[in-house]
């Protein structure tokens, strides 16, 4: 007999695939977000074989359910079944961009088993979203949502220094402060902050404020959206200290024109 | 670098180094490398030699091949000048291994083009880092008539797949996908929702 443990040697989660690693001979090592235990990695052995149970199951950006066992340093996958593959997701290759890159941002402000279910319930929800098809606004409606769950939301209504009101006029964006400065803040301040034009302002104002649904129906002209899509990305890059992967391959795509969704 | 301490034969320098060298190796931890170097210490001379021999020719004798970019000793490769095979279709594969997998089931006789990977968003590869100019620039005039993916069906296989779709269905080539559904041997109460679908559409007359 085994000496009784605190934690069971199996258990169930629900889980999308954030990515996955090969392993081995044919192993696959998986990145997890998880409702309750947050972002984990588990091992599916012989997942890369055809013939493999797990396969389809353990593939990134699927929704699914798995039955664990703990193992010493990592934990194995046993059973797994998919809740919803997300099909729609990989017949559009925009479609996939947008929503790998969604998948990269949660892997990257998530540490590892910090469990937030609201997290969980928006990539979900994004998901699905981005399955039947988003504007490029929606992205930038995830990322303030990201921001905001995981403590990094921009202040935008007050001077993210003074917590004076901001006034209409010039407008700067601070990424070490985390927010918009009034023009006295911005002065001398290292390094520069970026300057925002009043309609890039009030569009995230817009997009952080409004309901979530309501927010992904705002339009943006191509030159506000192009000041949206570089302010969000230098203050998640600021934050971060890198560029994520996948933004990459969206920029590539839109290069190519191939990104409808501008 | 620094040699590890492998504490069975410290002091004798050309094992310790031989047995460093093969713990590089994919798969092989200090055990087996120790193993193997015991081996190769009982290998007569000429055996010995050949294996040294033939760890360098794999590295000073292999190159790409100009047109498909599979690994071969002559350029253009053997498949590429051999003329009884098909010159009009070219199956696009991940890897070399792939190649060989599809030569050993001796279905298809036309031409191939290695890729070198896929595309992966997630782990920072593009289609530039990929050998997908050089398919495009193989098909400008070529009379190639038919393209064939033969790509994973993993998500990057499927990114990969249709990337490519983009780029070569202006050119109006005949463009096809290998069939995807359950494989041989398997069960179908574990097939996932993706595949079992595709089986379902690509039902055949019995």
């Amino acid at each position: 007999m085994t000496p009784p443990s605190t934690k069971p040697r199996l258990f169930k989660v629900e889980a999308v695939v954030l990515k996955q690693y090969p392993l081995g001979e044919a192993d696959r090592l998986l990145v997890l977000y998880t409702p309750e235990l947050g972002k984990l990695r588990a091992v599916a052995k012989g997942a890369r074989r055809p013939s493999s149970k797990l396969g389809g199951h353990v593939e990134p950006l699927v929704h699914t359910r798995l039955l664990l066992a703990r193992g010493g340093s990592l934990d194995v996958v046993s059973q797994a079944e998919a809740v919803h593959a997300f099909p729609g997701l990989r017949e559009d290759l925009g479609r996939l961009a947008q929503a790998l890159y969604c998948a990269e941002l949660v892997d990257a402000f998530t540490p590892d088993e910090q469990a937030s279910p609201p997290l969980f319930g928006l990539l979900v929800e994004a998901l699905a979203t981005m399955e039947e098809g988003a504007e490029a606004v929606f992205l930038h409606c995830f990322e303030l949502r990201l921001l905001a769950l995981a403590g990094y939301q921009p202040q935008l209504r007050h001077c993210a220094e003074c917590e004076g009101p901001i006034e209409p006029g010039q407008h700067w964006l601070s990424y070490r402060a985390g927010g918009v400065l009034c023009p006295r803040c911005a002065q001398g301040v290292s390094p520069p902050p970026a300057p925002v034009s009043l309609n890039a302002l009030k569009s995230l104002r817009y997009l952080q404020e409004q309901p979530y649904g309501r927010a992904q129906r705002l339009r943006l002209g191509p030159e506000v959206g192009a000041e949206v899509r570089g302010l969000l990305r230098g203050y998640i890059r600021y934050l971060l200290e890198k560029d994520l992967k996948s933004t990459e391959f969206l920029d590539h795509l839109r290069r190519e024109g191939m990104a409808p969704w501008e | 670098m620094t040699s590890r301490n492998f504490d069975s034969l410290p002091t004798v320098e050309p094992v310790a180094r031989l047995i460093e060298e093969l713990n590089k190796l994919p798969g092989i931890g200090p055990k087996t490398a120790q193993r193997l170097t015991y081996h190769v210490i009982r290998l007569p001379a000429e055996e010995a030699r050949a294996l040294a021999q033939a760890v360098l020719d794999v590295k000073e004798r292999v190159v790409f091949c100009s047109r498909c970019y599979n690994i071969t000793d002559k350029d253009p490769c053997a498949v590429c000048t051999d003329l009884r095979r098909d010159q009009t279709r070219i199956c696009v594969v991940e890897e070399p291994l792939d190649v060989l997998a599809l030569e050993r089931v001796q279905v298809y006789r036309g031409m191939y083009h290695v890729l070198h990977g896929v595309i992966s968003p997630m782990h920072g590869v593009g289609p530039d880092d990929l050998r997908i100019r050089e398919l495009l620039v193989r098909l400008q005039g070529s009379g190639v008539q038919e393209v064939v993916l033969a790509l994973n069906p993993s998500l990057e296989g499927e990114a990969t797949s249709m990337y490519l779709q983009k780029l070569i269905a202006p050119l109006g080539i005949r463009l096809t996908r290998l069939a995807r559904g359950l494989p041989a041997g398997s069960e179908l109460e574990y097939a996932d929702e993706v595949t079992l679908t595709r089986a379902f559409e690509g039902r055949q007359e019995l």
